[in-house]
């Protein structure tokens, strides 16, 4: 993938297949520890030991209309090749927590991309799933919690095209405002 | 328009967009509307599903046509992808692939608005997913 923030949109279905009603994302920028970070955490049905050791064999997946699961593996070599590495733990039951990091200043390291457009999409599709995204940078830190989004709507459907469209705005402005690295 | 950027202004624009809404909410059954789905599993999203997700919610807002546009799993065309099934009222599901935004384009004018099938359906013996 060419942009860090469609690795978040195919990591986020993982989640969602598990079942989670709760996806907390979160992304770490430091200049000076030169690190950048994405990590997913959820509280969906988790994996057994045996399913953990072999996630990030492109060979293992859980669905049924094909037979590779190259989502996790990729991202693996993404950040691998960008310095850096990916951890995954998880409990039956629990839920999950996938990290994810890069060298900041990496060359190899991608563009986050779209982000905003990622979490906009994403939520709209499942309602009923609360997603918390949270960016922090050097300057700040800035929260997008759909919770807080739901009850400002007070009903409105988040699907509206209309709507999309100004909670990616939303998020673009607030990001810009942290000066947020691309 | 001037620019969302706390929950203040998401309620103010709430507010105004509900005024202009509440006429159609009215009949606002699911069924009632163009749905699109977009296959967004890796395979998917690595051919760029999003960027024709992004493109349809632009144009079709753009266009004045109601419609739900949604995210689904892997529908096993991967070698088609990027795949969207566009469900029209009262219509079974149609499966297209290699959607592109011209593709696309193409889609929303002849197919969404005049009901002419367009070239990349796929298959024959689909069903709708249920997920």
């Amino acid at each position: 993938m060419k942009e860090l923030s469609l690795h978040i949109l195919d990591i986020i279905q993982n989640s969602i297949t598990a079942e989670a009603d709760l996806i907390e994302i979160e992304l770490f920028e430091n200049i000076k520890e030169n690190i950048y970070s994405i990590s997913v955490k959820d509280n969906g049905k988790g994996m057994t030991p045996e399913m953990l050791s072999h996630v990030t064999d492109p060979y293992c997946t859980s669905r049924t209309t094909r037979k590779v699961g190259m989502g996790i593996p990729l991202l693996k070599q993404n950040a691998e090749r960008a310095g850096g590495s990916l951890s995954i733990y998880s409990e039956l039951g629990k839920g999950c927590f996938l990290k994810a990091i890069f060298q900041h200043n990496n060359i190899d390291r991608a563009m986050l991309g779209d982000i905003a457009g990622v979490i906009v999409l994403t939520a709209a599709t499942n309602e009923n799933i609360r997603f918390i995204y949270t960016h922090k940078t050097d300057v700040g830190e800035y929260v997008f919690d759909t919770k807080e989004i739901k009850e400002a709507m007070d009903g409105m459907s988040i699907k509206q095209l209309q709507v999309i469209k100004y909670l990616k705005d939303m998020i673009r402005e607030n990001l810009t405002e942290i000066q947020y690295s691309n | 328009m001037t620019k969302v950027k706390s929950l203040a202004d998401l309620r103010k624009m709430k507010e105004g967009l509900e005024s202009k809404l509440n006429l159609r909410e009215k009949g606002n059954n699911t069924e009632s509307l163009v749905q699109i789905r977009v296959a967004m599993a890796t395979c998917g999203i690595a051919s760029g599903a999003k960027t024709v997700m992004e493109y349809f919610i632009d144009e079709l807002e753009k266009r004045n046509i109601e419609a739900i546009v949604t995210q689904t799993g892997c529908m096993g065309y991967c070698y088609a992808e990027p795949t969207i099934e566009v469900t029209l009222p009262n219509q079974d599901p149609v499966v297209f692939g290699y959607v592109n935004e011209k593709k696309a384009n193409e889609i929303i004018e002849k197919y969404i608005k005049n009901n002419e099938l367009v070239d990349g359906i796929i298959p024959v013996n689909y069903e709708s997913i249920q997920k």
